[in-house]
């Protein structure tokens, strides 16, 4: 029988051979031959943790933070993990109602699936962390608290300097330049958020790690072999002075207008106020949502940075850089004179001037302290006339290639976005105006600031850097360093720009002027104990189109200013929208912040001025109205002006 | 002494000895690294008992007593208890039946006293020891179709009853005792046609069933023309090729759909959709997936020990059981599974070369019935972890973790040691 059955056996060790061979090729194919099954592991087990590093903070020029870190928490949740919780309780701790829970829920679970982590609530408000956070254990391990760092602004002020951070729109991210960003991550969305972004945000760091089937992490990946270290964001350092900004948005309340202060010897600003403003700390964490659509739509347009966006007719405020193209071409001496008696006629048509006793252009000097249009409108065509061009067209194009040099009609370069070029007309700009037939006639009033020339606050501010440092300046900007700089981001600010080779005498002429103006002329409510402050008011007129027609509005009241004019520390541009004269209205602003800037404190003579400004009201009152600002601007407005008061002054 | 110590291990045979003591040690480690964390207590979790590890290691010492005592038995006790407990095996399943507790979708366990314990893993050593007992017997005729139809019983009755507790994956282990019965003499012609029928069953799953209607009467009608000739000389060929061909049609057409829709749990039939590639449900191919990527990322050589990030992580689910060895994959890679495999092999052809050296009958068909239980068990687990066959609930002998199935495989194999050991004597 054993001997029949031999073959028997064989049959039976070849099905088990033959089986086990099955397996072994099997295994060869999984094994050696496929490669995906390696990379399957690894999506399966690595986990790849993006590590935020802390962005960069901003300080001040005098190293006062006006910009920090806070943390806040998102509630996150894993809806896989979620036991039986309490949902009626955590749903009033939220403040939310049960059908709102289950739409998160749901969302969640569509966004990212059911075993990741998504947010449930953002950023969550104090009171609610506060409750939350005693009763988290009840609704572990589904829910957690996660820590996310948001900006917050101690002095409530420059916010549209500043910017705001706001997490990654979809289109960005579609952009190349936007690749390294995730779904979700925050980044700057203007100011100096946005320019400096790149140096802000620092370097994330990312840390692999393995992660078991719940996509719980269980530890470092090849022991951090491949992990990055995060590198946290740069600071930065700005010329601003955060109370001289204060101060400025303090006066400016109830205005509309903008204040722009640079130090000439760097181009540092020292101070940018664009009124209305806004508390930065409304756009930050879970109130962005609430309050960017109001601020968005409220009728004074507080997102709309006046200093560098507004475009005004610079007014008699121009009147020196007129006079220094005509002394630098050597048309008039600071000995030239005119004799205006309350008009200029010369063109067919009547352009009144202030005054009209005899002599009150006797000589530059006089003719600036006195504002006389006449006078500077014919600069003007004296200007564009002269025979050294050939023509009138030749002799306009130098013009405006003089007004170029002096930072206006283009964007200066300034280091947050949204910067306005302004205007001012050249020859091709003129041809088109009055078809090519035109002469020295055609726009004389840009010689006196009116017209077809418009200019930012902070174009006029940095106008007056270029006459306080006799012929020079720096592009206006607010970065002075970066912390560990290695870009070269801060490089053209350092570059000397120099206007023309108008020679010191040239400048001290028109200086003189700018001088008397201040002490016995239109701007003395800029005057400074102890300090020889050099300005210039400006009255410019403006039409506005009010229910279909062209209406003549208020005049904007502007006063640029430099001081002292040895040695000059601060030049300064003001302008209230639809208030008045120059020297009612802007003087006094200019004139109390430069004091501030130079003496850190004020006068207490200049007390009752200091209530006047800022207890004036010169927005429209039906445009007040219908703006919710006062609700929204929490640095300035809920502060009475006797609290402001008591801050400033020395005795 | 020395003398006894002699007499004590006389007769064993080494090389089992040998590769039963690897596989167990293999089990050991592989169940150690599906459950070791970075950190943990191995001490601490071994003195009380808290983790897989430290229970198969108590598994381990209770069946090296079970062990000691079979070897203790006199051989002539297998045979005569074997019908005895045979009956026993039965009454137990029935038992279950009865009062038996649900495990993860099966009502196949008893619980006495905090233990959980398998009635059919351990029938099946009764199922073999009867089996062997009744063709071993003088009255069998193995020819005869009365004595391989009670023979097949002896496999099929508890299998059916396996199969009412929920456990198909164990009842078509008893299916590995026809290897036994072809050993001993039922017809060739029989492999073949369950060789056929297995042909029939996939394809009837894989292709169209009127396709396949299509097919076969095409196969009938050519076979008919070409054997014309005969068919005029006999109509009994014609009524075989028909009936042949009807048999087929209504199998496709009829049985597997019946089955599919009416016998067949939804899961069981989820699970061969899946093994056959009919069905992409994520869901339903996570088992399979997450086994085969575990594998497949071990490579050559594999991550080595405790490095697996797969089988640690819990990717693969049944880690420490049905899919142990997804875990030697992984981190002992090719090379350690062809080395594993190879330890099997080793061991399958040993007993058949200890089964082919009997004398008795009886001890040459229980060591059949112990290779062909082990090499069942070892085929599907195996392909199974490796997406070749469908997943189906069996573990790996003497390696998955589990206490039922570690006994009772060793009281096989140590019974078939003490059976070898007293080859001399002829056993009925």
């Amino acid at each position: 029988m054993s001997v029949y059955n031999q073959p028997r056996r064989r049959v039976i060790q070849l099905i088990i051979l033959g089986m086990v061979l099955l397996i072994v090729s099997r295994l060869f194919f999984l094994q050696v031959v496929e490669k995906k099954y390696s990379k399957l592991a690894d999506a399966n087990a690595v986990l790849r943790k993006v590590v935020y590093p802390s962005r960069g903070i901003i300080f001040d020029r005098q190293g006062r933070s006006v910009l920090r870190n806070d943390v806040m928490y998102d509630l996150v949740v894993t809806p896989a993990s979620v036991k039986k919780i309490d949902t009626a309780y955590l749903c009033q701790i939220l403040q939310i109602d049960n059908a709102e829970f289950k739409k998160r829920i749901v969302n969640a679970i569509v966004k990212n699936g059911r075993v990741r982590q998504s947010v449930f609530a953002p950023l969550l408000p104090p009171e609610i962390f506060g409750r939350l956070q005693e009763s988290m254990y009840l609704f572990q391990p589904g829910f957690e608290l996660v820590q996310r760092q948001i900006r917050s602004y101690p002095y409530a002020a420059a916010a549209n300097i500043l910017g705001y951070i706001g997490e990654i729109s979809p289109q960005l991210l579609a952009k190349q330049a936007y690749s390294a960003y995730q779904m979700g991550d925050y980044l700057g969305m203007t100011g100096l958020e946005k320019n400096y972004e790149s140096v802000l945000m620092g370097q994330r760091g990312i840390q692999y790690l393995v992660k078991d089937n719940l996509n719980r992490p269980q530890g470092a990946y090849e022991k951090g072999e491949f992990d990055t270290a995060a590198i946290a964001g740069k600071n930065l350092r700005l010329s601003l002075d955060i109370d001289l900004q204060v101060l400025g948005e303090r006066l400016m309340r109830n205005k509309i207008g903008s204040v722009v202060a640079i130090d000439p010897q760097t181009g540092g600003i020292l101070a940018m106020v664009s009124s209305p403003t806004f508390d930065p700390n409304l756009l930050t964490g879970s109130y962005r949502a609430r309050n960017f659509s109001k601020l968005f739509v409220d009728t004074t347009k507080p997102l709309f940075n006046r200093a560098i966006q507004g475009t005004y007719p610079p007014g008699s405020s121009m009147k020196p850089l007129t006079a220094l193209v005509a002394l630098d071409e050597g048309i008039i001496t600071p000995s030239f004179g005119y004799p205006c008696h309350g008009a200029y006629t010369a063109c067919g048509r009547s352009i009144a001037c202030e005054h009209s006793e005899a002599g009150h252009a006797a000589n530059l000097r006089l003719a600036i302290s006195h504002s006389c249009n006449s006078y500077f409108v014919n600069l003007y065509r004296l200007e564009v006339d002269s025979r050294k061009w050939g023509s009138v067209k030749k002799g306009h194009q130098r013009w405006y290639d003089y007004m170029t040099s002096f930072g206006l009609g283009h964007r200066l370069g300034i280091d947050i976005p949204g910067e306005y070029p302004g205007y001012a007309i050249d020859t091709i700009g003129m041809n088109k105006r009055y078809n090519g037939q035109w002469n020295s006639c055609s726009e004389l009033y840009v010689g006196m600031g009116q017209g077809a020339v418009a200019v930012t606050p902070m174009q006029m501010a940095n106008a007056m850097c270029i006459i306080a440092n006799h012929g020079y300046y720096y592009l206006p900007h607010f970065v002075q360093s970066i912390d560990n700089d290695d870009t070269d981001l801060l490089k053209k600010y350092k570059e000397k720009h120099t206007v023309a080779r108008v020679t010191d005498t040239v400048y001290r002429s028109v200086i003189l002027g700018m001088e008397d103006v201040v002490e016995s002329g239109t701007g003395r409510n800029s005057q400074i104990e102890g300090v020889i402050v050099c300005g210039k008011t400006g009255t410019a007129q403006n039409n506005a189109i009010v229910n279909g027609e062209l209406k003549k509005m208020k005049n904007h009241a502007f006063f640029v200013a430099f001081a002292p004019r040895d040695n000059p520390k601060i030049a300064i541009a003001v302008i209230v929208e639809n208030s008045g004269y120059g020297g009612t209205y802007a003087a006094p602003i200019a004139g109390m912040m430069m004091e501030k800037y130079l003496h850190d404190t004020i006068s207490i003579k200049k007390k009752p001025m200091m209530k006047t400004m800022l207890e004036y009201v010169t927005i429209d009152p039906v445009l007040k109205a219908k703006s919710k600002l006062d609700s929204l601007n929490g640095a300035t407005a809920n502060l009475t002006s006797d609290q402001i008061l008591s801050n400033y002054f020395r005795n | 002494m020395r003398d006894r110590q002699i007499k004590l291990t006389q007769g064993i045979d080494w090389p089992i000895m040998g590769l039963y003591l690897a596989l167990v040690v293999i089990g050991l480690m592989s169940i150690f690294a599906a459950e070791y964390r970075e950190g943990d207590n191995v001490w601490y979790n071994v003195m009380h008992q808290s983790t897989n590890y430290a229970r198969q290691l108590l598994w381990f010492g209770v069946s090296l007593v079970l062990a000691t005592v079979i070897w203790l038995t006199d051989s002539k006790f297998f045979t005569a208890t074997a019908n005895i407990l045979y009956a026993f095996g039965l009454l137990l399943l029935l038992l279950v039946l009865a009062i038996g507790t649900d495990v993860k979708g099966s009502h196949s366990w008893l619980v006495i006293g905090g233990f959980r314990f398998q009635p059919a893993e351990f029938t099946k050593l009764c199922t073999n020891l009867a089996l062997a007992k009744y063709l071993s017997s003088l009255e069998t005729d193995f020819n005869k179709l009365r004595s391989r139809l009670i023979a097949a019983s002896f496999a099929l009755i508890p299998a059916v009853i396996i199969i009412f507790q929920d456990e198909t994956g164990l009842a078509l282990v008893y299916f590995s005792f026809f290897l036994v019965m072809y050993r001993e003499g039922l017809p060739g012609a029989l492999l073949v046609i369950a060789f056929s029928g297995i042909i029939l069953v996939l394809s009837a799953l894989l292709v169209d069933k009127n396709i396949l209607f299509i097919i076969f009467s095409v196969l009938a009608a050519l076979v008919i023309y070409f054997n014309r000739r005969e068919i005029k000389r006999s109509r009994g060929r014609l009524v075989l090729i028909l009936g042949i061909w009807a048999f087929c049609s209504l199998f496709v057409m009829f049985i597997v759909p019946f089955a599919f829709t009416k016998v067949l749990k939804d899961y069981q039939v989820r699970r061969i959709e899946v093994m056959l590639g009919k069905e992409n449900d994520p869901k339903a191919t996570y088992n399979t997936r997450q086994s085969m990527i575990a594998i497949g990322s071990g490579g050559f050589f594999g991550k080595g020990y405790l490095k697996g990030t797969q089988t640690r992580f819990d990717f693969v689910p049944e880690q420490s059981t049905d899919f142990i060895f997804c875990t030697i994959g992984e981190d002992f890679g090719f090379m350690g599974s062809l080395i594993f495999l190879g330890i099997f092999v080793a061991l399958l052809l040993r007993i058949i070369f200890i089964a082919e050296r009997q004398r008795s009958t009886f001890s040459r068909v229980y060591a059949y019935g112990v290779a062909s239980v082990i090499f069942f068990h070892l085929a599907i687990n195996i392909a199974m972890t490796i997406g070749l066959a469908p997943v189906i609930g069996i573990p790996l002998p003497l390696v998955s973790y589990g206490g039922s199935s570690l006994m009772t495989f060793t009281m096989m194999i140590f019974i078939m040691l003490r059976l070898d050991a007293d080859r001399q004597m002829v056993l009925r």
